[in-house]
This record gives C-alpha cells, structure tokens and sequence, in this order.
C-alpha cells in the first residue's frame, strides 16, 4: 500500500472525514515546553500594511484558536464611541448617524492611548479623541441645463474625509491629524439637500471587540489547516485532464509527458470533486495536516497585521502574568 | 473591572478532600485563557481530571477544575500559567524575528 510520511492528519474521505488509525489526537501527548519550542515553526508567507499570510507549524489547536480569538474580540482600537448632536436637520435619523459614525475606521494608535475609565466623565487628552463635523448643504447658482446633483448643490454627500481633527489639551503637539483621523476619506456617511445640516461632536476612545465590533482591529483573522494532495498511481492523457480540473487552480499540473503531478495544494478549497469519477478516485488521497495552520490577518487600518498578531499574543502573556502575580500574593 | 480587584477565587465544596482538587472561578475569563489553559495542563503527568466551563453566557467567568493524584492543585495551576507565558513569549520572539527576517528580503 501507498505509505505516506508521518504526520498528524484528518483525511478527507469520499462521505466521511476520519482520523489517521495510528494518531490519537494531540491531546494525549504529555506537556514538554523544550519539545513545543523543539517543533514550534513560523513561516510568514506574504505581508503588507494591510494583509498578511503566516503559518504556525507544530501547535496545538488550543492555542491557534486562543490566537484567533484574541486578535479579534480583545486587541484594543479607538473608535468613535460618543457623538453630541448640536444640529441634525438631514433626513438620516440621530441614532443611526451616530451609529455610522461610530463604525468608522480611525487611524489612531491604540497603543499610544489609556482605556477611559468607566464613570469618568471628563475627558483627558490621554483617553480620548475629539473630532467635529459641520456641513452644511446649499443650493448652487441655478444651472438650468444640468440634473446632476454635483451641479445643482454643495455639499449634498457627506464624507468622512470632512471630520475635523479636535485637539485636547497637548495632543497637537504629540500627534499629526494625518495619524488620527478616519482610515479612509472616502466613506459616505450622509446625502443632504440644500437646507440640510450636520453640526456634529464626535468622542472616540479606546475599546475592545469584546465590547462592540467597531473596537476590533482586524476585518478578519482566520486560520484553516494546510491542505494535502497526494497520488497513489500514475495518472495520464484525459484522466489526467479531468483530475486538474477537479482541484482549484494550480494545485494539479501536467508534465511533458501528459502525466499529472501534485504542483501546490496549499490553495485548494478542498472540494471533494475527484470522488465524483470512478476513473481516478482510487488514484488521491486527500487530506489536512493537524498541526499546521494557516493564518490570514485582515486589518481594519489601525495597526499592521503583524503587530495585531504581536498584540494579541501579549495580551495572553499579560493575562497568565496578572493571575500569576495574584496567586503568589496569597 | 476596577483596580485592586482579585481575578481569581476558589468555589467552596472541596475542603474536605485535601488539596489535591480545586474548582477555581476566574472572573472576565472566557473560551481564549480557559482552553489554552485547559489543554497544558491536562496534558501534565500528575493530574487526573481538568476542565473548564463557563457557567452563564451572561455572565464574564469561568469555573476551572483540577484534579490531581498527588500534587496540589493550586501548584499545578500555577505552573499551568507560567508554561502557557513561556509559550507566549516563545511565540513572540520566534515571530518577531520571523517578521524581520522577511522584511530584510
């Protein structure tokens, strides 16, 4: 029998999904720390201001989805969380602006600001962020020819690149407006008409996910385990056609000599479309390594996906340290 | 949560049964620490039973319970949570210079 090398593995069967014969699951292994840095791997696969690829290779599922949850619902941001209405005479009601507004991305550091304490209601320069936004729609100098809205009005969309920076106290000499200010300028927050105003207070302070959504600094951070492709025989001529269509692109190629070869299966969706043919179901073995995840972090604009991740670790660190301490107090 | 506030209390019922099982109530824990915790130290030689769950959806705790033949549980906890930092801290520096390395080429 076609014997494949050792590890951890779930394999992906025509109607079922079934565990290696000989794998017991991880959680039977006893706990070594020299054995865990031993086998502990990261790859960083792709990375950008924005997005990042990362593998954690020889990790226990505890961890990757301690990992995962962290980065979502309990690394800090600042969003805008209180907003005072002077004026709102546009037709989007008060609560629902208040909450579009609440929903934009800052791009302020949330390691540079303190949570606000709760019951305090003064707000301290190093807590908070204020910013204002006045519009106020008017009608333009009649152009009769035109319907265009650009054309008749000024000011009948509200953006968020229109939210004006507020100071308080010495924050205008720590940080820019640039660094502060909405993610992305181009976010319609209103459509107003002439007679139409906006005369907004906005708070921001810094939160959690855990909290509301609007804290988290990630658009998504998932993890999924490295897919395997692997044949047992040789497949060729219109088999081997009919195989590299049943995989996502990429992952099946086909040599000189038409016999297909497993190029890359680190993409595949793992469809399970081969065993629809009798002709080379027999021919793959289909199957996802248990220890090696696949992590892809999406940030908001805040942070960078790396630190994001850097963050969420110490977050974790910090937890053990605080009940760690506690329990030697006693 | 205010400062000086204790994290971290023991839910009564086990006194008379020596040292060796405690149930531990950590307060606005949930599934993140409470599994990772749950996993190392169910995995230590000593120790006979360890779960956790989370009594309420509502509520912002955890109940954690170890078992063990010999050891004290508070022991075992303890080194629970100084072996889940040491991988944290691992995976800290092992991931920083992961970071740097890639941004050097």
């Amino acid at each position: 029998m076609f014997k494949l090398d050792e590890k951890p593995r779930v394999f992906l069967e025509e109607f079922r999904v079934k565990n290696a014969p000989d794998d017991y699951g991880m959680a039977d292994e006893k706990w070594d720390f020299k054995k865990f840095t031993k086998k502990f791997r990261i790859v960083i696969v792709r990375m950008d201001k924005w997005e990042m690829e990362f593998d954690l290779i020889g990790l226990q599922p505890a961890f990757a989805n301690a990992f995962r949850r962290l980065m979502l619902s309990e690394v800090p941001s600042m969003a805008i969380e209180k907003v005072m209405i002077r004026n709102n005479t546009s037709i989007i009601q008060d609560e629902i602006l208040a909450h579009r507004l609440g929903l934009i991305p800052l791009k302020a550091d949330p390691r540079l600001f303190e949570y606000r304490l709760e019951g305090e209601s003064e707000a301290s320069e190093f807590d908070t962020l204020e910013y204002s936004l006045k519009v106020k729609c008017t009608a333009k100098s009649q152009n009769k020819d035109t319907f265009k809205p650009e054309d008749l009005y000024e000011n009948h969309n509200v953006y968020s690149s229109q939210i004006k920076w507020q100071p308080v106290g010495n924050q205008a000499s720590i940080h820019k407006e640039q660094d502060v200010g909405p993610v992305h300028g181009d976010i319609l927050l209103s459509k107003m008409r002439p007679g139409h105003e906006l005369d907004l207070q906005l708070v921001a302070v810094k939160g959690i996910g855990k909290d509301h959504a609007k804290f988290s600094p990630v658009a998504t951070a998932t993890y999924r385990l490295l897919p395997e492709v692997t044949l047992t025989r040789k497949v060729s001529g219109s088999d081997a056609n009919l195989l590299q269509s049943c995989f996502s692109p990429g992952v099946i190629s086909i040599d000189s000599e038409g016999c297909a070869f497993v190029k890359d299966a680190r993409y595949d969706i793992c469809s399970r479309n081969v065993f629809r043919y009798d002709s080379i179901k027999d021919a793959v073995i289909l199957s996802r390594i248990r220890d090696h995840f696949i992590f892809n972090v999406e940030s908001v604009g805040a942070l960078p996906p790396h630190i994001i991740f850097i963050e969420a670790v110490k977050i974790l660190r910090n937890k053990c340290k605080t009940l760690l301490e506690e329990l030697n107090k006693i | 949560m205010l400062k000086n506030e204790l994290k971290l209390s023991e839910l009564p019922g086990d006194d008379d049964s020596g040292l060796t099982c405690r149930t531990y109530v950590i307060k606005d824990e949930g599934h993140t620490l409470g599994n990772a915790l749950k996993c190392i130290i169910n995995r230590y030689e000593d120790v006979q039973f360890c779960g956790y769950t989370v009594p309420h959806p509502a509520e912002s705790k955890i109940h954690f319970r170890i078992q063990t033949e010999e050891t004290p549980a508070l022991e075992i906890l303890k080194r629970g949570l100084n072996d889940l930092k040491r991988v944290c801290e691992h995976t800290m520096d092992l991931y920083e210079t992961k970071v740097k390395e890639f941004n050097k080429t």
